[in-house]
């Protein structure tokens, strides 16, 4: 049934650290590999060594330039994947009943055997979490790793989303945000956690960490000096230097 | 959004079908026999033609019965029943008319009012996306009834009623698209807002994710020229309203009549693959498309 849950269980999902991500893309490479060989149909590519080569991701990292008033310019890298919505509007629209969110932890997860390939949900989510797969014709999504969160075959340490195991910087952060008292919710708590897009409405569970704010140079210690030109009144060899190179 | 043929032509044909149906349904005009089988069977033509459209666009046509189950929460399930529904009440009305020269009005009249459902409910898929502030207006549902109703006065024959009908259109069709360029803007979404950045200064796309193309930049992030899109509005008004009133002002014959239909139905897909082509979805905004 593609209406939602009233209230989930649990709130599973994600914690981005915009501060420290280094937009290196190895979440979206263990992403892509774990979800081509585990649950569901691969995440095909078309043309992979060609000249146009196409492929379903779950997971892409975008980078952002921030343009402040009267400091220099930052550059954020992205992450960007399923937030897991509450209201999440992709279930809502789905005709078959393919997508549903589920009621013990909250995951939105694609049935793929009842799904028609409509390609409706992925219109219906702002944040282009959803692709429809060029070979299975199936739309694909992140599973928030069910198959690994879940799984007693794996060592505990590896019970976690592939990106967040991968993540070389400690930038992604996994646990229950319906808890207050769970790690990833103090985090939100004491780091200002928000939404994307939260005007729309879709109450995402995974929320972003804002960047911290940088060093500014100050003024009063005119650290721009070393900047300047550095010789106003040569003195020795320079002064015999300077003397010179005026003279030819 | 990408201007998929399959969609198009699915909202444009069955669009007009279903507005035949309505007036089929009302008795405009009361025929019986032979006439009324024409009328039906191009109705049909139409309506169904447009269901059969629909399912190119899916990725398992196979599996689509499956998209009747979901209609407590689906505007596309909903679509689904009322189009079936639709159908066959209206086919039981045409089956009295057509073999026992009788109209059984409950019949007619309800057949006439799912056909006007299913043109809503068809119209409601694309105004429930908020992702899509164009569509995401009251516009949406009242343009594509405002289609079929004209469209389908004009393909029953009835004149007096369908010159009004295209000239409302035809003005209605003018101010959502004003209102539509600027829906994006008013929304309130922005790169600001998708990234959660606004506040500490400009946000500027710097590097997408990948340097090729995606699924989401093929159906999504389809831009149409401005100047290009201009001429084709015009285009779209002189199709489905201009030339079919003043062809309809002369004196009727069914030449001049069936040039107006074939005019009308230029300009309803012409202003259909605007519909889609200019509609701007949100997720554009990470790409730094819009």
């Amino acid at each position: 049934m593609t209406c939602l849950p009233s209230s989930t269980d649990k709130k599973l999902g994600l914690v981005i650290d915009l501060d420290t991500c280094v937009g290196c893309h190895a979440c979206v490479v263990s992403c892509k590999g774990w979800n081509t060989e585990n649950y569901g149909a691969p995440l095909a590519d078309q043309d992979a060594y060609g000249e146009n080569p196409l492929g379903t991701f779950l997971n892409r990292v975008h980078s952002y330039e921030v343009q402040p008033e009267d400091s220099p310019a930052q550059l954020i890298h992205f992450p960007k994947s399923c937030l897991h919505c509450d209201d999440a509007p992709c279930v809502t629209v789905c005709p078959t009943g393919a997508s549903y969110k589920r009621t013990e932890d909250g995951i939105v997860l694609v049935n793929e055997t009842d799904c028609i390939g409509c390609g409706l949900c992925a219109w219906a989510c702002p944040y282009g979490a959803r692709e429809l797969d060029g070979e299975e014709k199936v739309m694909k999504k992140c599973t928030l790793c069910v198959d690994r969160i879940y799984n007693e075959n794996l060592p505990e340490e590896d019970r976690v989303p592939a990106c967040v195991r991968t993540c070389p910087a400690g930038a992604r952060h996994f646990g229950d945000l319906g808890d207050p008292d769970s790690d990833v919710s103090k985090l939100v708590a004491d780091r200002g956690g928000f939404d994307l897009m939260p005007e729309m409405n879709t109450k995402p569970v995974n929320k972003y960490l804002p960047p911290r704010l940088k060093d500014q140079l100050d003024p009063e210690r005119n650290e721009t000096h070393a900047l300047e030109a550095q010789a106003e009144n040569p003195q020795g060899f320079f002064a015999w230097l300077d003397r010179t190179l005026e003279k030819l | 959004m990408h201007p998929a043929p399959s969609v198009i032509l699915f909202t444009s044909l069955s669009g007009l079908g279903f507005g035949l149906l309505f007036f089929l349904g009302l008795g405009m005009p009361a025929s019986t026999g032979l006439v009324a089988f024409v009328f039906y069977a191009i109705a049909y033509a139409f309506a169904v033609g447009g269901l059969i459209f629909s399912t190119f666009h899916l990725g398992h046509p196979e599996r689509a019965l499956k998209a009747f189950t979901q209609w407590r929460s689906s505007w596309l399930s909903r679509e689904a029943w009322l189009a079936v529904m639709a159908l066959c009440v209206s086919g039981l009305g045409a089956i009295a008319q057509i073999f026992f020269e009788t109209r059984i009005d409950a019949i007619s009249y309800l057949g006439a009012a799912l056909s006007m459902a299913t043109v809503f409910s068809t119209a409601m898929i694309y105004r429930q996306l908020a992702t899509i502030p164009r569509w995401h207006t009251p516009w949406t549902p009242v343009l594509f009834l405002g289609y079929s109703f004209a469209g389908g006065a004009l393909f029953a024959g009835q004149v007096s009623l369908a010159m009004p009908a295209l000239c409302v259109l035809a003005a209605l069709q003018v101010v959502a698209w004003m209102q539509g360029d600027r829906a994006l803007a008013d929304s309130g979404t922005n790169l600001a807002t998708a990234t959660g950045l606004g506040d500490r200064g400009s946000v500027r796309a710097f590097e997408p994710p990948h340097t090729g193309t995606n699924y989401l930049l093929k159906e999504f992030v389809y831009v149409v020229g401005r100047k290009h899109a201009a001429k084709l509005r015009i285009i779209a008004l002189i199709l489905f309203a201009g030339t079919p009133v003043l062809l309809l002002a002369l004196e009727f014959n069914h030449i001049l009549a069936l040039l107006a239909v074939i005019a009308h139905i230029a300009g309803v897909i012409t202003s259909r693959w605007l519909f889609f082509a200019q509609a701007e979805h949100v997720v554009g905004l990470y790409y730094g498309k819009r």
